[in-house]
């Protein structure tokens, strides 16, 4: 049992197969992509291995503390070439094995033309509970 | 209200049901109800017969629940008849959930999700919750676990050691959320101990009390892990160790040696040492020797290691160390300390910043990074 984060980008993942903006496919290509999208979300609420899938704007900015009394310092929005996350899913499953199978199925999502994106997922495992026994 | 006794009636008032005929996907889901009504009611209006009381509700509500199924219409007017009191083999019923919960088909996660729930009799949300997913997921990992299980014949006979895997498993989780799963894997395992006269059962018992007589002394103020040579055993539970010594030394007597019990007597043997100093590695060796044997585990091949490296002086450890493969889990948390205690810092320092990249909890991380700086503050000093 160990949890895994699936990572989507906007950028800054390797380049996907099918490479193509998300503005560029059909209209058709995009509700056909969200419900392959809501459709493994609910695969895996059957399965029992779901457990948060969260999107995220491209709208955001850097910040940092900036000294006693002054107000944080922002920056921003991100440039260009910044790596962009996307959004995530978040699974609970047996065996590492697992969550790339998974991962593999995500990265399947129709884009343009109906055929699969193979975009790269990021996919890193959280850190578990420190065993009672160890020695 | 006392929980913990509501939840030891569960296994029994599920068998009853199984025993009248009620399938036990369906009768598992009305004990649920059973103790969530209960949990409910009994604070203001306890029952005299509390295991009565939940047979008679959870028959009712399986009796509900078979109505509303048409399907199984035909079924129900065979069991709308009073049911026939079935023979009291409560003991049998008892093991014959362990077994089923722990069936080989499941994964363990199912495994270890069905047991707490169909034998501990904790609600989906408390599992939910002890293992950080949402109640929804949970309800479906059980429900399907169930599936899974339902068709294994409820009086088959079963494998006790798939059971003590699970058992162990939840052991190991330890304590997280509303419910302490280490103090639940000893209920459940004292339970089992109870039902069948089975040294591995004993052992396993042993090894999670001598385990959790450390629990107070493992842990600083902090949160921070502190390793067992650094442990207060002052904080040791010695209630705990008695009984576990006890409970180890009965099943070594039976003279059928299996890895739990090995696993224990390398736990008495740390917990009969007045400092961490006065261990008697010489026999720890030996235990890891016979756990060699047993189970041919590379993990337990490198405890092992640490072990020599104790008793006969950490180049032994390195080179026991040398024999293994270097992807091992923790493997590099172990070379850095070997290669410590036998003074090469700079090559320890190194090794303990590996291993805390490479460490699955972070617990373990953070005290493999203290190590790590504590020899570079060492070095510039």
């Amino acid at each position: 049992m160990a949890k895994y984060l699936l990572l989507k980008h906007y950028r800054g993942a390797p380049a996907a197969v099918n490479d193509v903006r998300m503005d560029q496919w059909t209209p058709q290509e995009i509700t056909d992509h969200i419900q392959y999208m809501n459709d493994f979300a609910d695969r895996l609420r059957q399965t029992g291995e779901f457990v948060d899938e969260q999107a995220l704007s491209d709208q955001g900015m850097w910040v940092r503390y900036d000294g006693e009394g002054r107000p944080p310092v922002t920056d921003g929005p991100f440039a260009e070439t910044k790596d962009l996350i996307a959004g995530w899913m978040v699974i609970d499953v047996d065996t590492q094995q697992r969550a790339i199978e998974l991962a593999g199925e995500l990265s399947a999502a129709p884009g343009a033309g109906g055929k699969p994106i193979h975009e790269w997922l990021e996919v890193r495992p959280f850190y578990g509970v420190a065993p009672t026994i160890t020695e | 209200m006392d929980e913990l006794l509501l939840r030891s009636l569960t296994p029994g008032v599920l068998g009853v049901l199984v025993r009248r005929g009620a399938d036990f996907a369906a009768a598992e889901d009305a004990v649920q109800d059973a103790l969530v009504e209960a949990l409910r009611a009994w604070p203001d209006d306890p029952p005299r017969d509390p295991k009565g009381w939940l047979v008679t509700v959870a028959w009712r509500r399986f009796l509900d629940a078979t109505r509303a199924d048409a399907a199984r219409r035909r079924r129900e007017d065979v069991l709308e008849q009073e049911p026939p009191p079935g023979p009291t083999a409560e003991v049998d019923d008892a093991l014959q959930l362990y077994f089923l919960c722990a069936h080989p088909s499941l994964t363990p996660s199912s495994a270890v999700a069905l047991t707490l729930r169909a034998v501990g009799g904790l609600t989906t949300r408390q599992i939910a919750q002890a293992y950080l997913v949402p109640e929804s997921t949970m309800a479906q990992r059980i429900s399907r676990a169930k599936r899974t299980v339902s068709t294994v014949r409820f009086d088959s006979p079963g494998d006790v050691g798939t059971v003590l895997r699970v058992l162990y498993l939840v052991f190991n989780e330890g304590y997280s959320g509303d419910v302490d799963l280490a103090a639940e894997a000893i209920r459940l395992t004292r339970q089992l101990a109870a039902t069948i006269d089975h040294p591995e059962v004993a052992g396993l018992l042993a090894l999670m009390l001598l385990h959790h007589a450390r629990r107070a002394a493992r842990t600083a103020t902090d949160g921070s892990l502190v390793p067992l040579a650094e442990q207060d055993r002052g904080r040791w539970d010695t209630k705990l160790i008695t009984e576990g010594v006890g409970v180890l030394q009965a099943a070594l007597a039976r003279d059928r040696l299996g890895e739990y019990q090995a696993q224990a007597a390398i736990a008495a043997l740390h917990a009969d040492a007045p400092t961490a100093a006065q261990t008697d590695w010489v026999q720890v060796v030996e235990w890891y020797d016979e756990l060699v044997r047993l189970t041919d585990s590379p993990v337990v091949r490198l405890n092992r290691a640490v072990a020599v490296g104790e008793a006969d002086g950490p180049r032994a450890g390195l080179a026991a160390l040398a024999e293994l493969d270097d992807g091992l889990p923790r493997y590099s948390a172990v070379a850095a300390y070997l290669h410590e205690r036998d003074g090469d810092l700079a090559t320890a320092a190194r090794l303990y910043a590996v291993a805390a990249a490479q460490a699955s909890n972070l617990a373990e991380r953070d005290h493999l990074t203290r190590q790590a700086a504590r020899l570079h503050a060492a070095r510039d000093a």
